[in-house]
This record gives structure tokens, sequence and C-alpha cells, in this order.
């Protein structure tokens, strides 16, 4: 790119409204107080953008503080922002509309108080955004409160006898603490005080400006200023208060310049076309409709439980006989007990299959348990209806039910997936067995099922021969 | 709601669903920060908006995400976030800006059980918090209550319509287990996008002009704002009230219950209705507008009404004032992540229809 043309703008900005329209009262003259920095800082701002060509491009975003009404001079796209959150603000639009130039304009109450977090991460992930930092020690538009950057000792309406650090803390200082970021490829503090060094911090203003149009990164200019009505001295007092008070303690450096490295920048992928649309969001693939099996009335419509250890593929299992239940035509719902109760510990789900509309998805009363292990079996043989199927892990689950009234299906689902080479294959040997058993589904629904279940190939095998034992085991003790 | 050419169901998490609905409707950033019951929806947007070449940014906070969802619908793109309470909680001072300036998006909240930390089961004791408003100002948001995975797909698309439409943030509001559970799901196609937005701020030559803020320093002006808010409002109230009606045409009892309770009354009333019990179900859709018009038709020929819930009764009020009180309106909640069974709720109803209609 080459260097805009920097003339000295000797009329004003272009960049700044002829009028004040969104102001009320007097639509010639700012809000400002006299003496202000804001005023300077907007001018050289508004020269830059004008330099640089790229009002049409800008978004400014006003935040809470005095400079909240930024709007009413910029003659740029405007967005104001809750108090601290301009960064926030300013990650979603640059994100929404990647050729934008951001600024975000804040305070030091709204950057380094409320809004910390907010400046510290949109840096850290470096958002291609300008900061500018206006740090004059103390909360002007509420009144002159103490700011994180008041100085020890300085007097304000919330630290009248002065700012005492051991009970206050001490100032805030934003360019130190950014540049121990890895992303921001521009921080550096200038100050409004005198001729000179208003100059100096012109440049600082254009160089982070003119990385913006570049796409580069993520730039902060700190400016130290002077707020004449908040501090109770007359405006050119101020000035010389900020050389031989705040410089001191917010030394004017460049802390940050990685401006002249290359630029690792990131290209998102592109749309895909309206055909492959559904694939890349992964809906494309649905599983093919099987024909449904026809059970006997007593194993219709059944309210399933499925309980074991975590690691037992409990949930897995539960989601194959849904999925089943789905490829064959029916309604079906699948909900996980969640939480810290699946890390490690026991885990269970519900699962119907059913003809009609499913109500409850939560099942208090099952018509079918699936016990893994000797727990589940004690926990839920209470709630489950008279008649109720059982299939228990027998490899697992020394202890029958108590109840009589229950039908049981003893499965060694452990020991034939062992014997088949992978324990961990038991469940798809019960999902085989209650198919054989029941007639809930069929032989082919659950194979077919594996195409959705197991995403790992070199598994698909075992499984297939895990679900084929288990589904003659079932056929077989049903007779 | 757009529901036209669907393609065979997937087996698919609720939560997951509410993403592949934001996809189809245009959405292309999703700001958001981790939360159980919730986060389902920022690791399913984490894979599938950077794919369809979109924003997927993992927040700081809710704080964050919700300023990065003003951020972006500011721009005039379709943009949303998703939580549950306690985030819900942080997000709201954003959601009253974002109402007040008039921009769209879409807020999801997955409820889990509250107060304070409380615990990852479900819950609906957030209604209060989004129905009613958990921010300052006199605005208000239209509540949209999915109870199945394919609501949890369709309501989100329509909850960008309706968001587009009136400029306004729209929730989208569910528990936990409609959250968690899975359910056969069948996508319709992507549905067009809406005209470049002129009020927008695009940085661009045609909306330089524009401003979004929500400060109004003239007292007349932010009245003025606020009154043309409650029209917008009023409108909304007239338009697009959704609700499903279960059994109702010859029910002495109705049942209000939406989300997870629904589907228990559902069961419930299939029940009741075997032992001879006329009860049938209100089931609001939208909680506001408030389907006011349906229930006070119903309390004409019904003797009472039951709303069950899992709170401490917060959509009772709503109800009540929608019949004027011209029927008793009871109340059965369940609270702490505990769902009532069917049989728990045939109780209910049983011991109400025993009490009959007298107040």
């Amino acid at each position: 790119m080459s260097a805009p043309n920097y003339k000295p703008h000797l009329s004003r900005s272009e960049i700044f409204y002829p009028t004040f329209e969104r102001k009320s009262g007097n639509k010639e003259v700012t809000h400002y107080c006299p003496g202000c920095g804001h005023g300077s800082l907007h001018k050289m701002i508004a020269e830059s953008i004008q330099d640089l060509g790229i009002n049409d491009r800008t978004i400014f975003v006003s935040p809470v503080g005095c400079s909240v009404f930024a709007y009413y001079y910029f003659d740029t796209g405007n967005i104001q922002a809750p108090h601290g959150r301009a960064p926030a603000v300013g990650t979603g639009a640059q994100r929404a509309r990647p050729h934008s130039v951001v600024i975000s304009y804040q305070g030091d109450g709204d950057l380094a108080a409320i809004g910390l977090n907010e400046i510290l991460q949109a840096a850290n992930r470096g958002e291609k955004m300008v900061v500018f930092f206006v740090n004059n020690a103390i909360y002007g538009m509420t009144g002159g409160q103490m700011a994180p950057t008041t100085l020890p000792g300085m007097r304000t309406t919330t630290t009248p006898m002065g700012r005492d650090t051991r009970l206050a803390g001490n100032p805030t200082r934003m360019c130190e603490l950014i540049s121990t970021l890895d992303a921001p490829i521009y921080v550096a503090r200038g100050c409004l005080a005198s001729p000179k060094h208003t100059m100096r911090t012109r440049k600082l203003v254009r160089k982070a400006l003119k990385m913006q149009t570049e796409g580069k990164g993520f730039c902060f200019v700190e400016v130290l200023s002077a707020c004449p009505t908040g501090w109770g001295m007359q405006p050119v007092d101020s000035h010389q208060w900020i050389l031989d008070n705040m410089v001191p303690q917010f030394p004017l450096e460049i802390f940050v310049d990685k401006t002249d490295l290359d630029h690792d920048d990131y290209i998102p992928p592109k749309a895909p076309s309206p055909e492959t649309f559904h694939e890349v969001i992964r809906i494309a693939d649905a599983a093919n409709q099987m024909a449904p099996a026809q059970p006997e009335t007593k194993y219709k419509d059944p309210r399933i439980k499925v309980a074991g250890f975590g690691g037992q593929g409990v949930l897995l299992l539960g989601l194959g006989l849904a999925q089943c239940g789905m490829m064959e035509g029916r309604h079906v719902t699948w909900l996980p007990s969640y939480g810290p109760e699946m890390r490690g510990g026991t885990a269970h789900c519900h699962v119907n299959i059913a003809d009609e509309e499913i109500g409850s998805p939560l099942i208090s009363k099952p018509t079918v348990l699936v016990a893994m292990n000797q727990p589940s079996l004690t926990k839920f043989e209470g709630e489950l209806v008279e008649g109720a199927l059982v299939i228990m892990n027998s490899s697992m689950v020394p202890n029958k039910p108590k109840r009589k009234d229950l039908e049981l299906l003893e499965l060694p689902a452990t020991a034939i997936a062992e014997e088949l080479g992978n324990a961990r294959a038991a469940n798809m040997v019960v999902l085989g067995a209650y198919a054989g058993y029941t007639g809930v589904l069929s032989l082919e629904t659950c194979l077919e099922s594996l195409k959705t279940l197991i995403k790992r190939q070199a598994l698909v095998d075992l499984n297939v021969k895990a679900i084929t034992k288990g589904f003659e085991f079932g056929k077989a003790a049903r007779g | 709601m757009a529901t036209e050419a669907k393609r065979p169901p997937l087996l698919i998490k609720g939560n997951e669903a509410i993403v592949k609905g934001a996809v189809l409707a245009g959405c292309r950033t999703y700001f958001g920060y981790p939360i159980t019951p919730a986060s389902e929806i920022a690791e399913a947007a984490a894979k599938d908006f950077p794919a369809i070449g979109g924003t997927f940014i993992q927040a700081e906070s809710e704080t964050a995400s919700i300023n990065m969802v003003y951020g972006a619908a500011s721009t005039g793109i379709r943009t949303m976030t998703a939580s549950s309470g306690p985030g819900i909680s942080l997000m709201q001072e954003g959601i009253s800006y974002l109402a007040c300036a008039e921009l769209p998006c879409v807020v999801v909240s997955i409820m889990r059980g509250g107060p304070g930390l409380g615990n990852i089961g479900p819950e609906q004791g957030d209604y209060n918090q989004v129905v009613r408003i958990g921010g300052h100002g006199c605005y208000k948001n239209p509540v949209f209550a999915p109870s199945s995975g394919q609501e949890m797909c369709d309501l989100t698309m329509h909850a960008f319509e309706i968001a587009d439409k009136y400029r306004t943030p729209v929730f989208v509001i569910t528990d936990g287990f409609t959250g968690q559970m899975m359910e056969p799901v069948s996508f319709p196609d992507p549905i067009p996008l809406p005209p470049e937005k002129d009020w927008a701020v695009r940085a661009d030559k045609e909306t330089r002009e524009n401003l979004i803020s929500s400060i109004y320093i003239e007292h007349d002006e932010l009245e003025e704002m606020n009154l043309k808010l409650q029209r917008k409002y009023a409108e909304i109230e007239k338009n697009e009230v959704l609700a499903e009606e279960f059994m109702v045409d010859d029910a002495e009892i109705v049942v209000v219950a939406y989300g997870i309770v629904s589907r228990v009354l559902r069961s419930t009333i299939r029940l009741a209705r075997a032992e001879g019990i006329k009860v049938g179900m209100v089931r609001p859709i939208s909680l506001w507008p408030f389907p006011k018009k349906q229930l006070e038709a119903l309390a004409a020929k019904a003797q009472q009404m039951i709303v069950f819930e899992l709170s401490n009764g917060q959509m009772v009020d709503d109800v009540r004032l929608s019949i004027h009180d011209n029927i008793p309106v009871r109340f059965y909640g369940r609270m702490g992540g505990n769902v009532p069974t069917p049989e728990e709720c045939l109780d209910v109803i049983k011991r109400y229809a025993a009490e009959g209609g007298a107040k």
C-alpha cells in the first residue's frame, strides 16, 4: 500500500459532521469542557480517517464515559456500547464485517475497571481493531470519582483523603499489562500535555489506524489527557500536572511494535454450495429406513431403562435402541442421565420406542430394564411395571431380582463379548439379544444401525458379531 | 414456521438441533460461554459455524458474549448466543441494550436448577427472568418454548424470522432435559436471508450515516422511543401467539404446561382419559406473547385449570390474568431438578377433580 498523503489540516476535518445534529442545545460546539483532551484526540483520529480514506469502512464504537457522545461528531458508522463492553461489541462487529475498520474509544473507568476483562481478551485474541484509551486518572462524566488510573494520594470524590494505595490499590498501567500478551501488534502511550507531545501522539494514532486498513491486528494507543474540571484546575496548569505527575507513573513509550512483521492471517473456509451444505453441517447422512419388525403385543411400545457402570457403553446401547426404532419408522426418545454422574460412576438412560407420539421421555415405570451391573439391578428393580422384562448381564450380576413377577433374560453379555475379543462389545450383545428375544427390532436394522453408531471402521466387524451372537442367544432363550 | 422440504430424520440432541436450525436460518456468527446443560450448543456451533465460513467465538464471559452479539447484530447480520440461568443473569444488561437499540438476535436459555449455583438438573425457574424481563427498563422480548427436538430446530428458525421482522431480541427457552434429549429431527432446507438491512452499520457508504444506540438524553425523546417499543410489542401480541391444544374439546379440567412438563402431561392425560377424567391441555409455545385468548375461550367451558411447572409457579399469574380468575387456577410444581412422573401428575388431577370447580 502506498503511503497516504498526509497534508496538514488547516480547516476542520471532513470526518466531523459540519454541525452536530444529534446533539441537543448548541449544535456548533462540542459537549466537552474547556481544556479537555478529547477534542484534540478526536481531531487526530478524524484527520487520520480522512487521510486514509476509510470513513465508509469505519465503525466507531463509543463507550460509556465523557466520550459516550462521540457519535455526535464522527461522520462514520457509529455504535454506542454498554459500559466497558466496547471491545466485545467491536469484536462482534469486526467479525461480522471483516472489511470494517473498528475503533474502540474508551476512558479509564470504562476500559481499566468495568471493562478490564473485555479489553484484555480482545487484545489476547488479536482482534482487528484499534483501541484508543483516554487516561485522565479520573471518572469525568459521573463527576470526579476514583479511576483505576488515579494517582496515589490524588483526591477524588470517592478518595476524599487522597487515594490510599493500602486500601484502594495502585494505578493500573494498561500499556504495560497489554504488552505481556502475544497478539497485539502495536502498544504505545502518548500524551497531550504540550505541542511536542501532541505531535508525537498524532503519529501513534495514525500508525495504529493505518495498521487497521491493512487488516494487521490489534493496536492499543493510550493517551494521557487532562480533565481540568475533574481535577479542579485551570487548563494550562492541568497540562503541567500531566507532565509532573502522570508521566512518571505512566511512561511515554512504544511498548510493542510488530507492525513490520508478516501477518499470518486466518482465512475462513468458503461457504459451501447449496448442494454440499447439508453434508457440511452433518445433517445429510440420514439412516436408511428399514421395514418395521412385528413384535408380540406384550413387547410393543417399550419403555426401556439401560443402566450400568460408566465405560460399559450404556448410553451408546440406549442410542442404538433409539436409532433402530427410528429406522423402523417409530417414534423414539433417548434421555441420558447427564452431568457429574456420567464421569466415572454409574450411568443410565431412558429409551422410548412407540407407535404413537411419545409423551414423557423420562421413564418412571419401565417395561424393560437392562442391568449391565449389580447396582443397576438393585437400584431400578423397584420401579419396574408388573411383569417387566429384565435383561441382566449375568457375567456381572450375580444376584437375581428379588421380585418374582419379572420376566428374566439372563445374558452373559460380557463373557460373550470377551469370547469375541473385546468385553466392550457387551452393549451390542445386549442390543442383539433384546431384538432376538422380543422381536421389537429386526436383526437387519440392528446391523444397519452400526453405520451410524460406530465411527471406527475397525470396530464394525466386532460389533456385527456381537449383535449377531446376542440376537441368536435372545431368540434361542425365547424358544 | 419453516418446515417445508424435510429430509429423513436424524437422531440428534435438542441442543444440537438448535445449532442446525440457526445455521439453516442463515445465522453465521455465534458467541457463547460454556455452561451445563447448554454446552452442546457451543460445541456444535464450534464445529458448524467455521465450516460454513461463519464465526464462532468462545467468549470470556456471558457478558462479553451478549455484547459480541450486540456488535454483530449492529452490522445487520443474523447472530445468536446461548446459555443457562446463571449466564442469562449476566446477559441481562446487554439484552436491555439490544431491545432499546432494536437489534435482532436470538438468545437461547436451557434452564437448570436454581437459584444460585443450584444444580444442572432441568428446571423452569427462569420463566420470570426471561418472560417477565430480567433487564432494566420498559422492554419485552418474544419467548418461544420448544418441547421436542423437532421444535428446537423449527422454533430457532422461527425465532430468527421474528427477530428480524420486529427488530428485537428473541428468546428460545427450554429445560435441561429438552436440551439433552435425543429425538428424530427432520431438517428443512435453508431459508432465504432477508435483504440487507438499511438501518444497520455495515461498514459501507450506504450505511455510514447510521447510528446504533440506546441513549435518548431528552426525556421526551426517550418517552417517544418507549412508546414506539410498546406499539411494537402490541403488534407482536396481536400476531405472534403460538399454542398447541391437546384433547381440550370436552375438557372439564384444562392443564397448562410448556416444555418438558407438557410432555409428561401428555402421558398423564392419556392415563386420565383411560379412567374417564375429562382433561385436556394447552401448551403455550410462545410464552410471551402469552396465549391469553385460547385460555380465555377454554375457561368459558372448563371448570378449572391446573398449571404444572418445574418452578414455584411462575406462569400461574399469566394464566390467571388471561382468564380473569373466572374459574379456579390450581398449581403443582417440582423444583431442584426433579421432574414429576405422569402418575404423580395424575394424582394431582384426581385430587382437584374431586374438589371440582368450586373456588
